[in-house]
């Protein structure tokens, strides 16, 4: 053949490409089968959240966290309720702080099936998703017994949460766990083993710890690397303090070990749920901080008082002022760190509002992970990065 | 107990700063147990050098950069840069201001994590980065015009996206409100707004 006809292929991925996993366009350029170069065009799905966030209230700004990661709505609120607290300067009580805890574990365990399951299914097998949908729908159904909805919550509050668990479903979250626990093993066994899955993921996509930190990188993708980094155990927020649970590391940072390590951490989030449910029987008490300049009064109370009722009214409308201040909270979501930057100028919005999302810094390294891969590969790596574009595009 | 020791090293990492990059520093702050640095712009990548290999620091991981803007000064931007130090357990915010034509050097060379945040900030706020090795726009979309997290820009935008099935293709028009957006000024409420509510017109 003559020279010059060998030349470079380029080829877009998506932006509709089921393994792509929502919206993402990448633009590759192939030498034969292999990726010399991945430039990823993200933003097809950019909402401008943050701008919105600027002209909400405190309170309607947290609906828009749960659009962020949609997989695991309540770890997103989580971190913009503590970011609001910190700044408010008010301590939630303890039955408040364990159903968050609880939830963000839920949150965690919807977070995992997705992409283990989905991760096998690009990588070729069917059955998996079958059996992990089935466990997300009742989990989902928890959600929705807490808060009303499956997925956009609105539950984790500045404050607090939004209402009380009823007692039966502690005990019904507590009864998932167990059959749960058989599932996750069930997919164990037939995901783990498999030839055709570890032909795959091992030895695919790795990264070394150095270049983990150096590219932002946070959860699992550092972990998988043989870091023990964890915000629960290093940072603990809430009650992590209080739970045992251990931190799962890989060896080799390759796809196959982030695999196992979140198959690992569902077994970990199972346990915390059960110890949350545990103490959830005994810890009765308020939900949200009793503050009435920031959790509004129980509907009954409205009947009766009048401060109550001003409150309510003051809180449903112009909302609470927070003090004047800049803050960084980030609580360990299921994809990494998730971080809400808040800058306040002490009026009833925040002035600024930047959501440091995990998917963001993982994704930009796709260049640097993919390079010298197959294009087969590219979905691999793509599925144990963990990627959703509600965060990354914001 | 664990934040007063936090507190310590906070202040302990201030003073090595201002030891080793004495020029770069214009003042600290420690607020909610956070440390934030304000720096010159000049002396930004001497000190996240120094941050990140110094052992006693170890700030190797680069957690996120953002703009803010600030209109009224003169100098309008803030960047802020947020790094973790997973050997110690320790965080730090760094802040350089900047205008809308002044550049700040880029990290890029340094972090390549850098690099689309970076962008972000350029494509978010229009804050120029010196060094950056492709500062294209990120997040918006192809061909758009304007940053739009500046104060100054409308929440509603100025073109709105549609197809159009006559031309068969998609089609962007100024935007059209059938309501306008409802922002209250909470700051002094009996002024009320400062545009007339649907319906108020024949009030007068």
């Amino acid at each position: 053949m003559a020279e010059q006809q060998v030349r470079n292929f380029n080829i877009n991925f998506g932006p509709q490409h089921p393994a792509a996993h929502g919206v993402l366009r990448l633009v590759l350029e192939l030498d034969g089968e292999i990726v010399t170069r991945v430039d990823p065009h993200i933003g097809l799905l950019h909402r401008g959240t943050e701008k919105l966030i600027e002209h909400k209230t405190y309170t309607q700004a947290v609906p828009y966290f749960d659009r962020l990661d949609y997989v695991a709505p309540m770890n997103q609120e989580h971190a913009f309720a503590l970011a609001t607290e910190k700044l408010l300067g008010i301590e939630i009580p303890k039955r408040a702080q364990l159903i968050r805890v609880l939830y963000s574990e839920i949150g965690r365990l919807l977070s995992h099936l997705l992409n283990v399951t989905t991760q096998a299914m690009d990588v070729g097998a069917l059955t998996p998703p079958l059996w992990g949908f089935e466990e997300r729908e009742k989990l989902m159904m928890f959600y929705e017994r807490a808060c009303g909805a499956r997925m956009h919550s609105n539950y984790v509050r500045p404050g607090g949460v939004h209402q009380d668990l009823p007692d039966q479903l502690v005990e019904d979250i507590d009864a998932f766990c167990e059959p749960f626990l058989k599932v996750v093993d069930d997919l164990d066994r037939l995901i783990t083993g498999n030839r055709i899955f570890k032909q795959r993921n091992v030895d695919i996509g790795v990264v070394s710890l150095d270049e983990c930190w150096a590219w932002g990188f946070s959860g699992v993708m550092v972990r998988g690397s043989g870091a023990a980094w964890d915000l629960r155990k290093s940072q603990p927020y809430e009650c992590y303090e209080e739970m045992e649970f251990d931190i799962p590391v890989g060896k080799n940072g390759d796809c196959y070990d982030r695999y196992l390590i979140r198959m690992e951490e569902m077994r970990q989030s199972t346990s915390i749920m059960r110890q949350c449910c545990e103490k959830l029987r005994t810890t009765k008490g308020p939900v949200h901080t009793l503050d009435g300049k920031v959790a509004p009064p129980k509907r009954a109370e409205m009947k009766r008082s009048m401060e109550a009722l001003i409150h309510h009214f003051k809180l449903y409308t112009e909302g609470f002022r927070v003090p004047e201040g800049e803050v960084y909270a980030a609580v360990e979501a299921p994809k990494g760190e998730f971080g809400v930057y808040l800058v306040s100028d002490g009026t009833n919005k925040p002035y600024r509002c930047k959501i440091k999302a995990p998917g963001f810094a993982h994704l930009q390294a796709m260049d640097t992970i993919c390079e010298g891969h197959m294009l087969a590969d590219v979905a691999a790596i793509l599925g144990s990065l963990d990627i959703v574009f509600g965060e990354v595009d914001r | 107990m664990a934040d007063t020791v936090q507190i310590d090293s906070l202040v302990d990492l201030v003073e090595m700063i201002r030891v080793a990059q004495a020029d770069a520093v214009i003042e600290h702050k420690i607020e909610f147990g956070q440390l934030t640095v304000m720096l010159t712009r000049s002396g930004l990548v001497e000190v996240v050098r120094f941050l990140r290999d110094d052992p006693r620091t170890a700030f190797v991981n680069l957690v996120d950069i953002c703009g803010v803007d600030w209109p009224a000064r003169a100098e309008r931007f803030d960047v802020v840069y947020h790094f973790l130090s997973p050997v110690h357990n320790l965080r730090i915010r760094l802040k350089v201001m900047t205008d809308e034509r002044t550049p700040v050097p880029s990290l890029s060379g340094i972090f390549p994590a850098a690099d689309w945040y970076e962008r972000e900030a350029y494509d978010l706020y229009g804050i120029l980065f010196s060094g950056h090795p492709d500062l294209r726009r990120l997040l918006t979309d192809y061909g758009f015009d304007g940053h739009p997290l500046r104060k100054d820009f409308p929440l509603t935008g100025f073109v709105e996206v549609r197809y159009d099935d006559e031309a068969k293709r998609v089609v962007y028009e100024p935007v059209n409100l059938v309501q306008q957006f409802r922002d209250f000024d909470f700051l002094s409420p009996w002024e009320g707004t400062d545009y007339v509510l649907p319906g108020d017109e024949k009030a007068n």
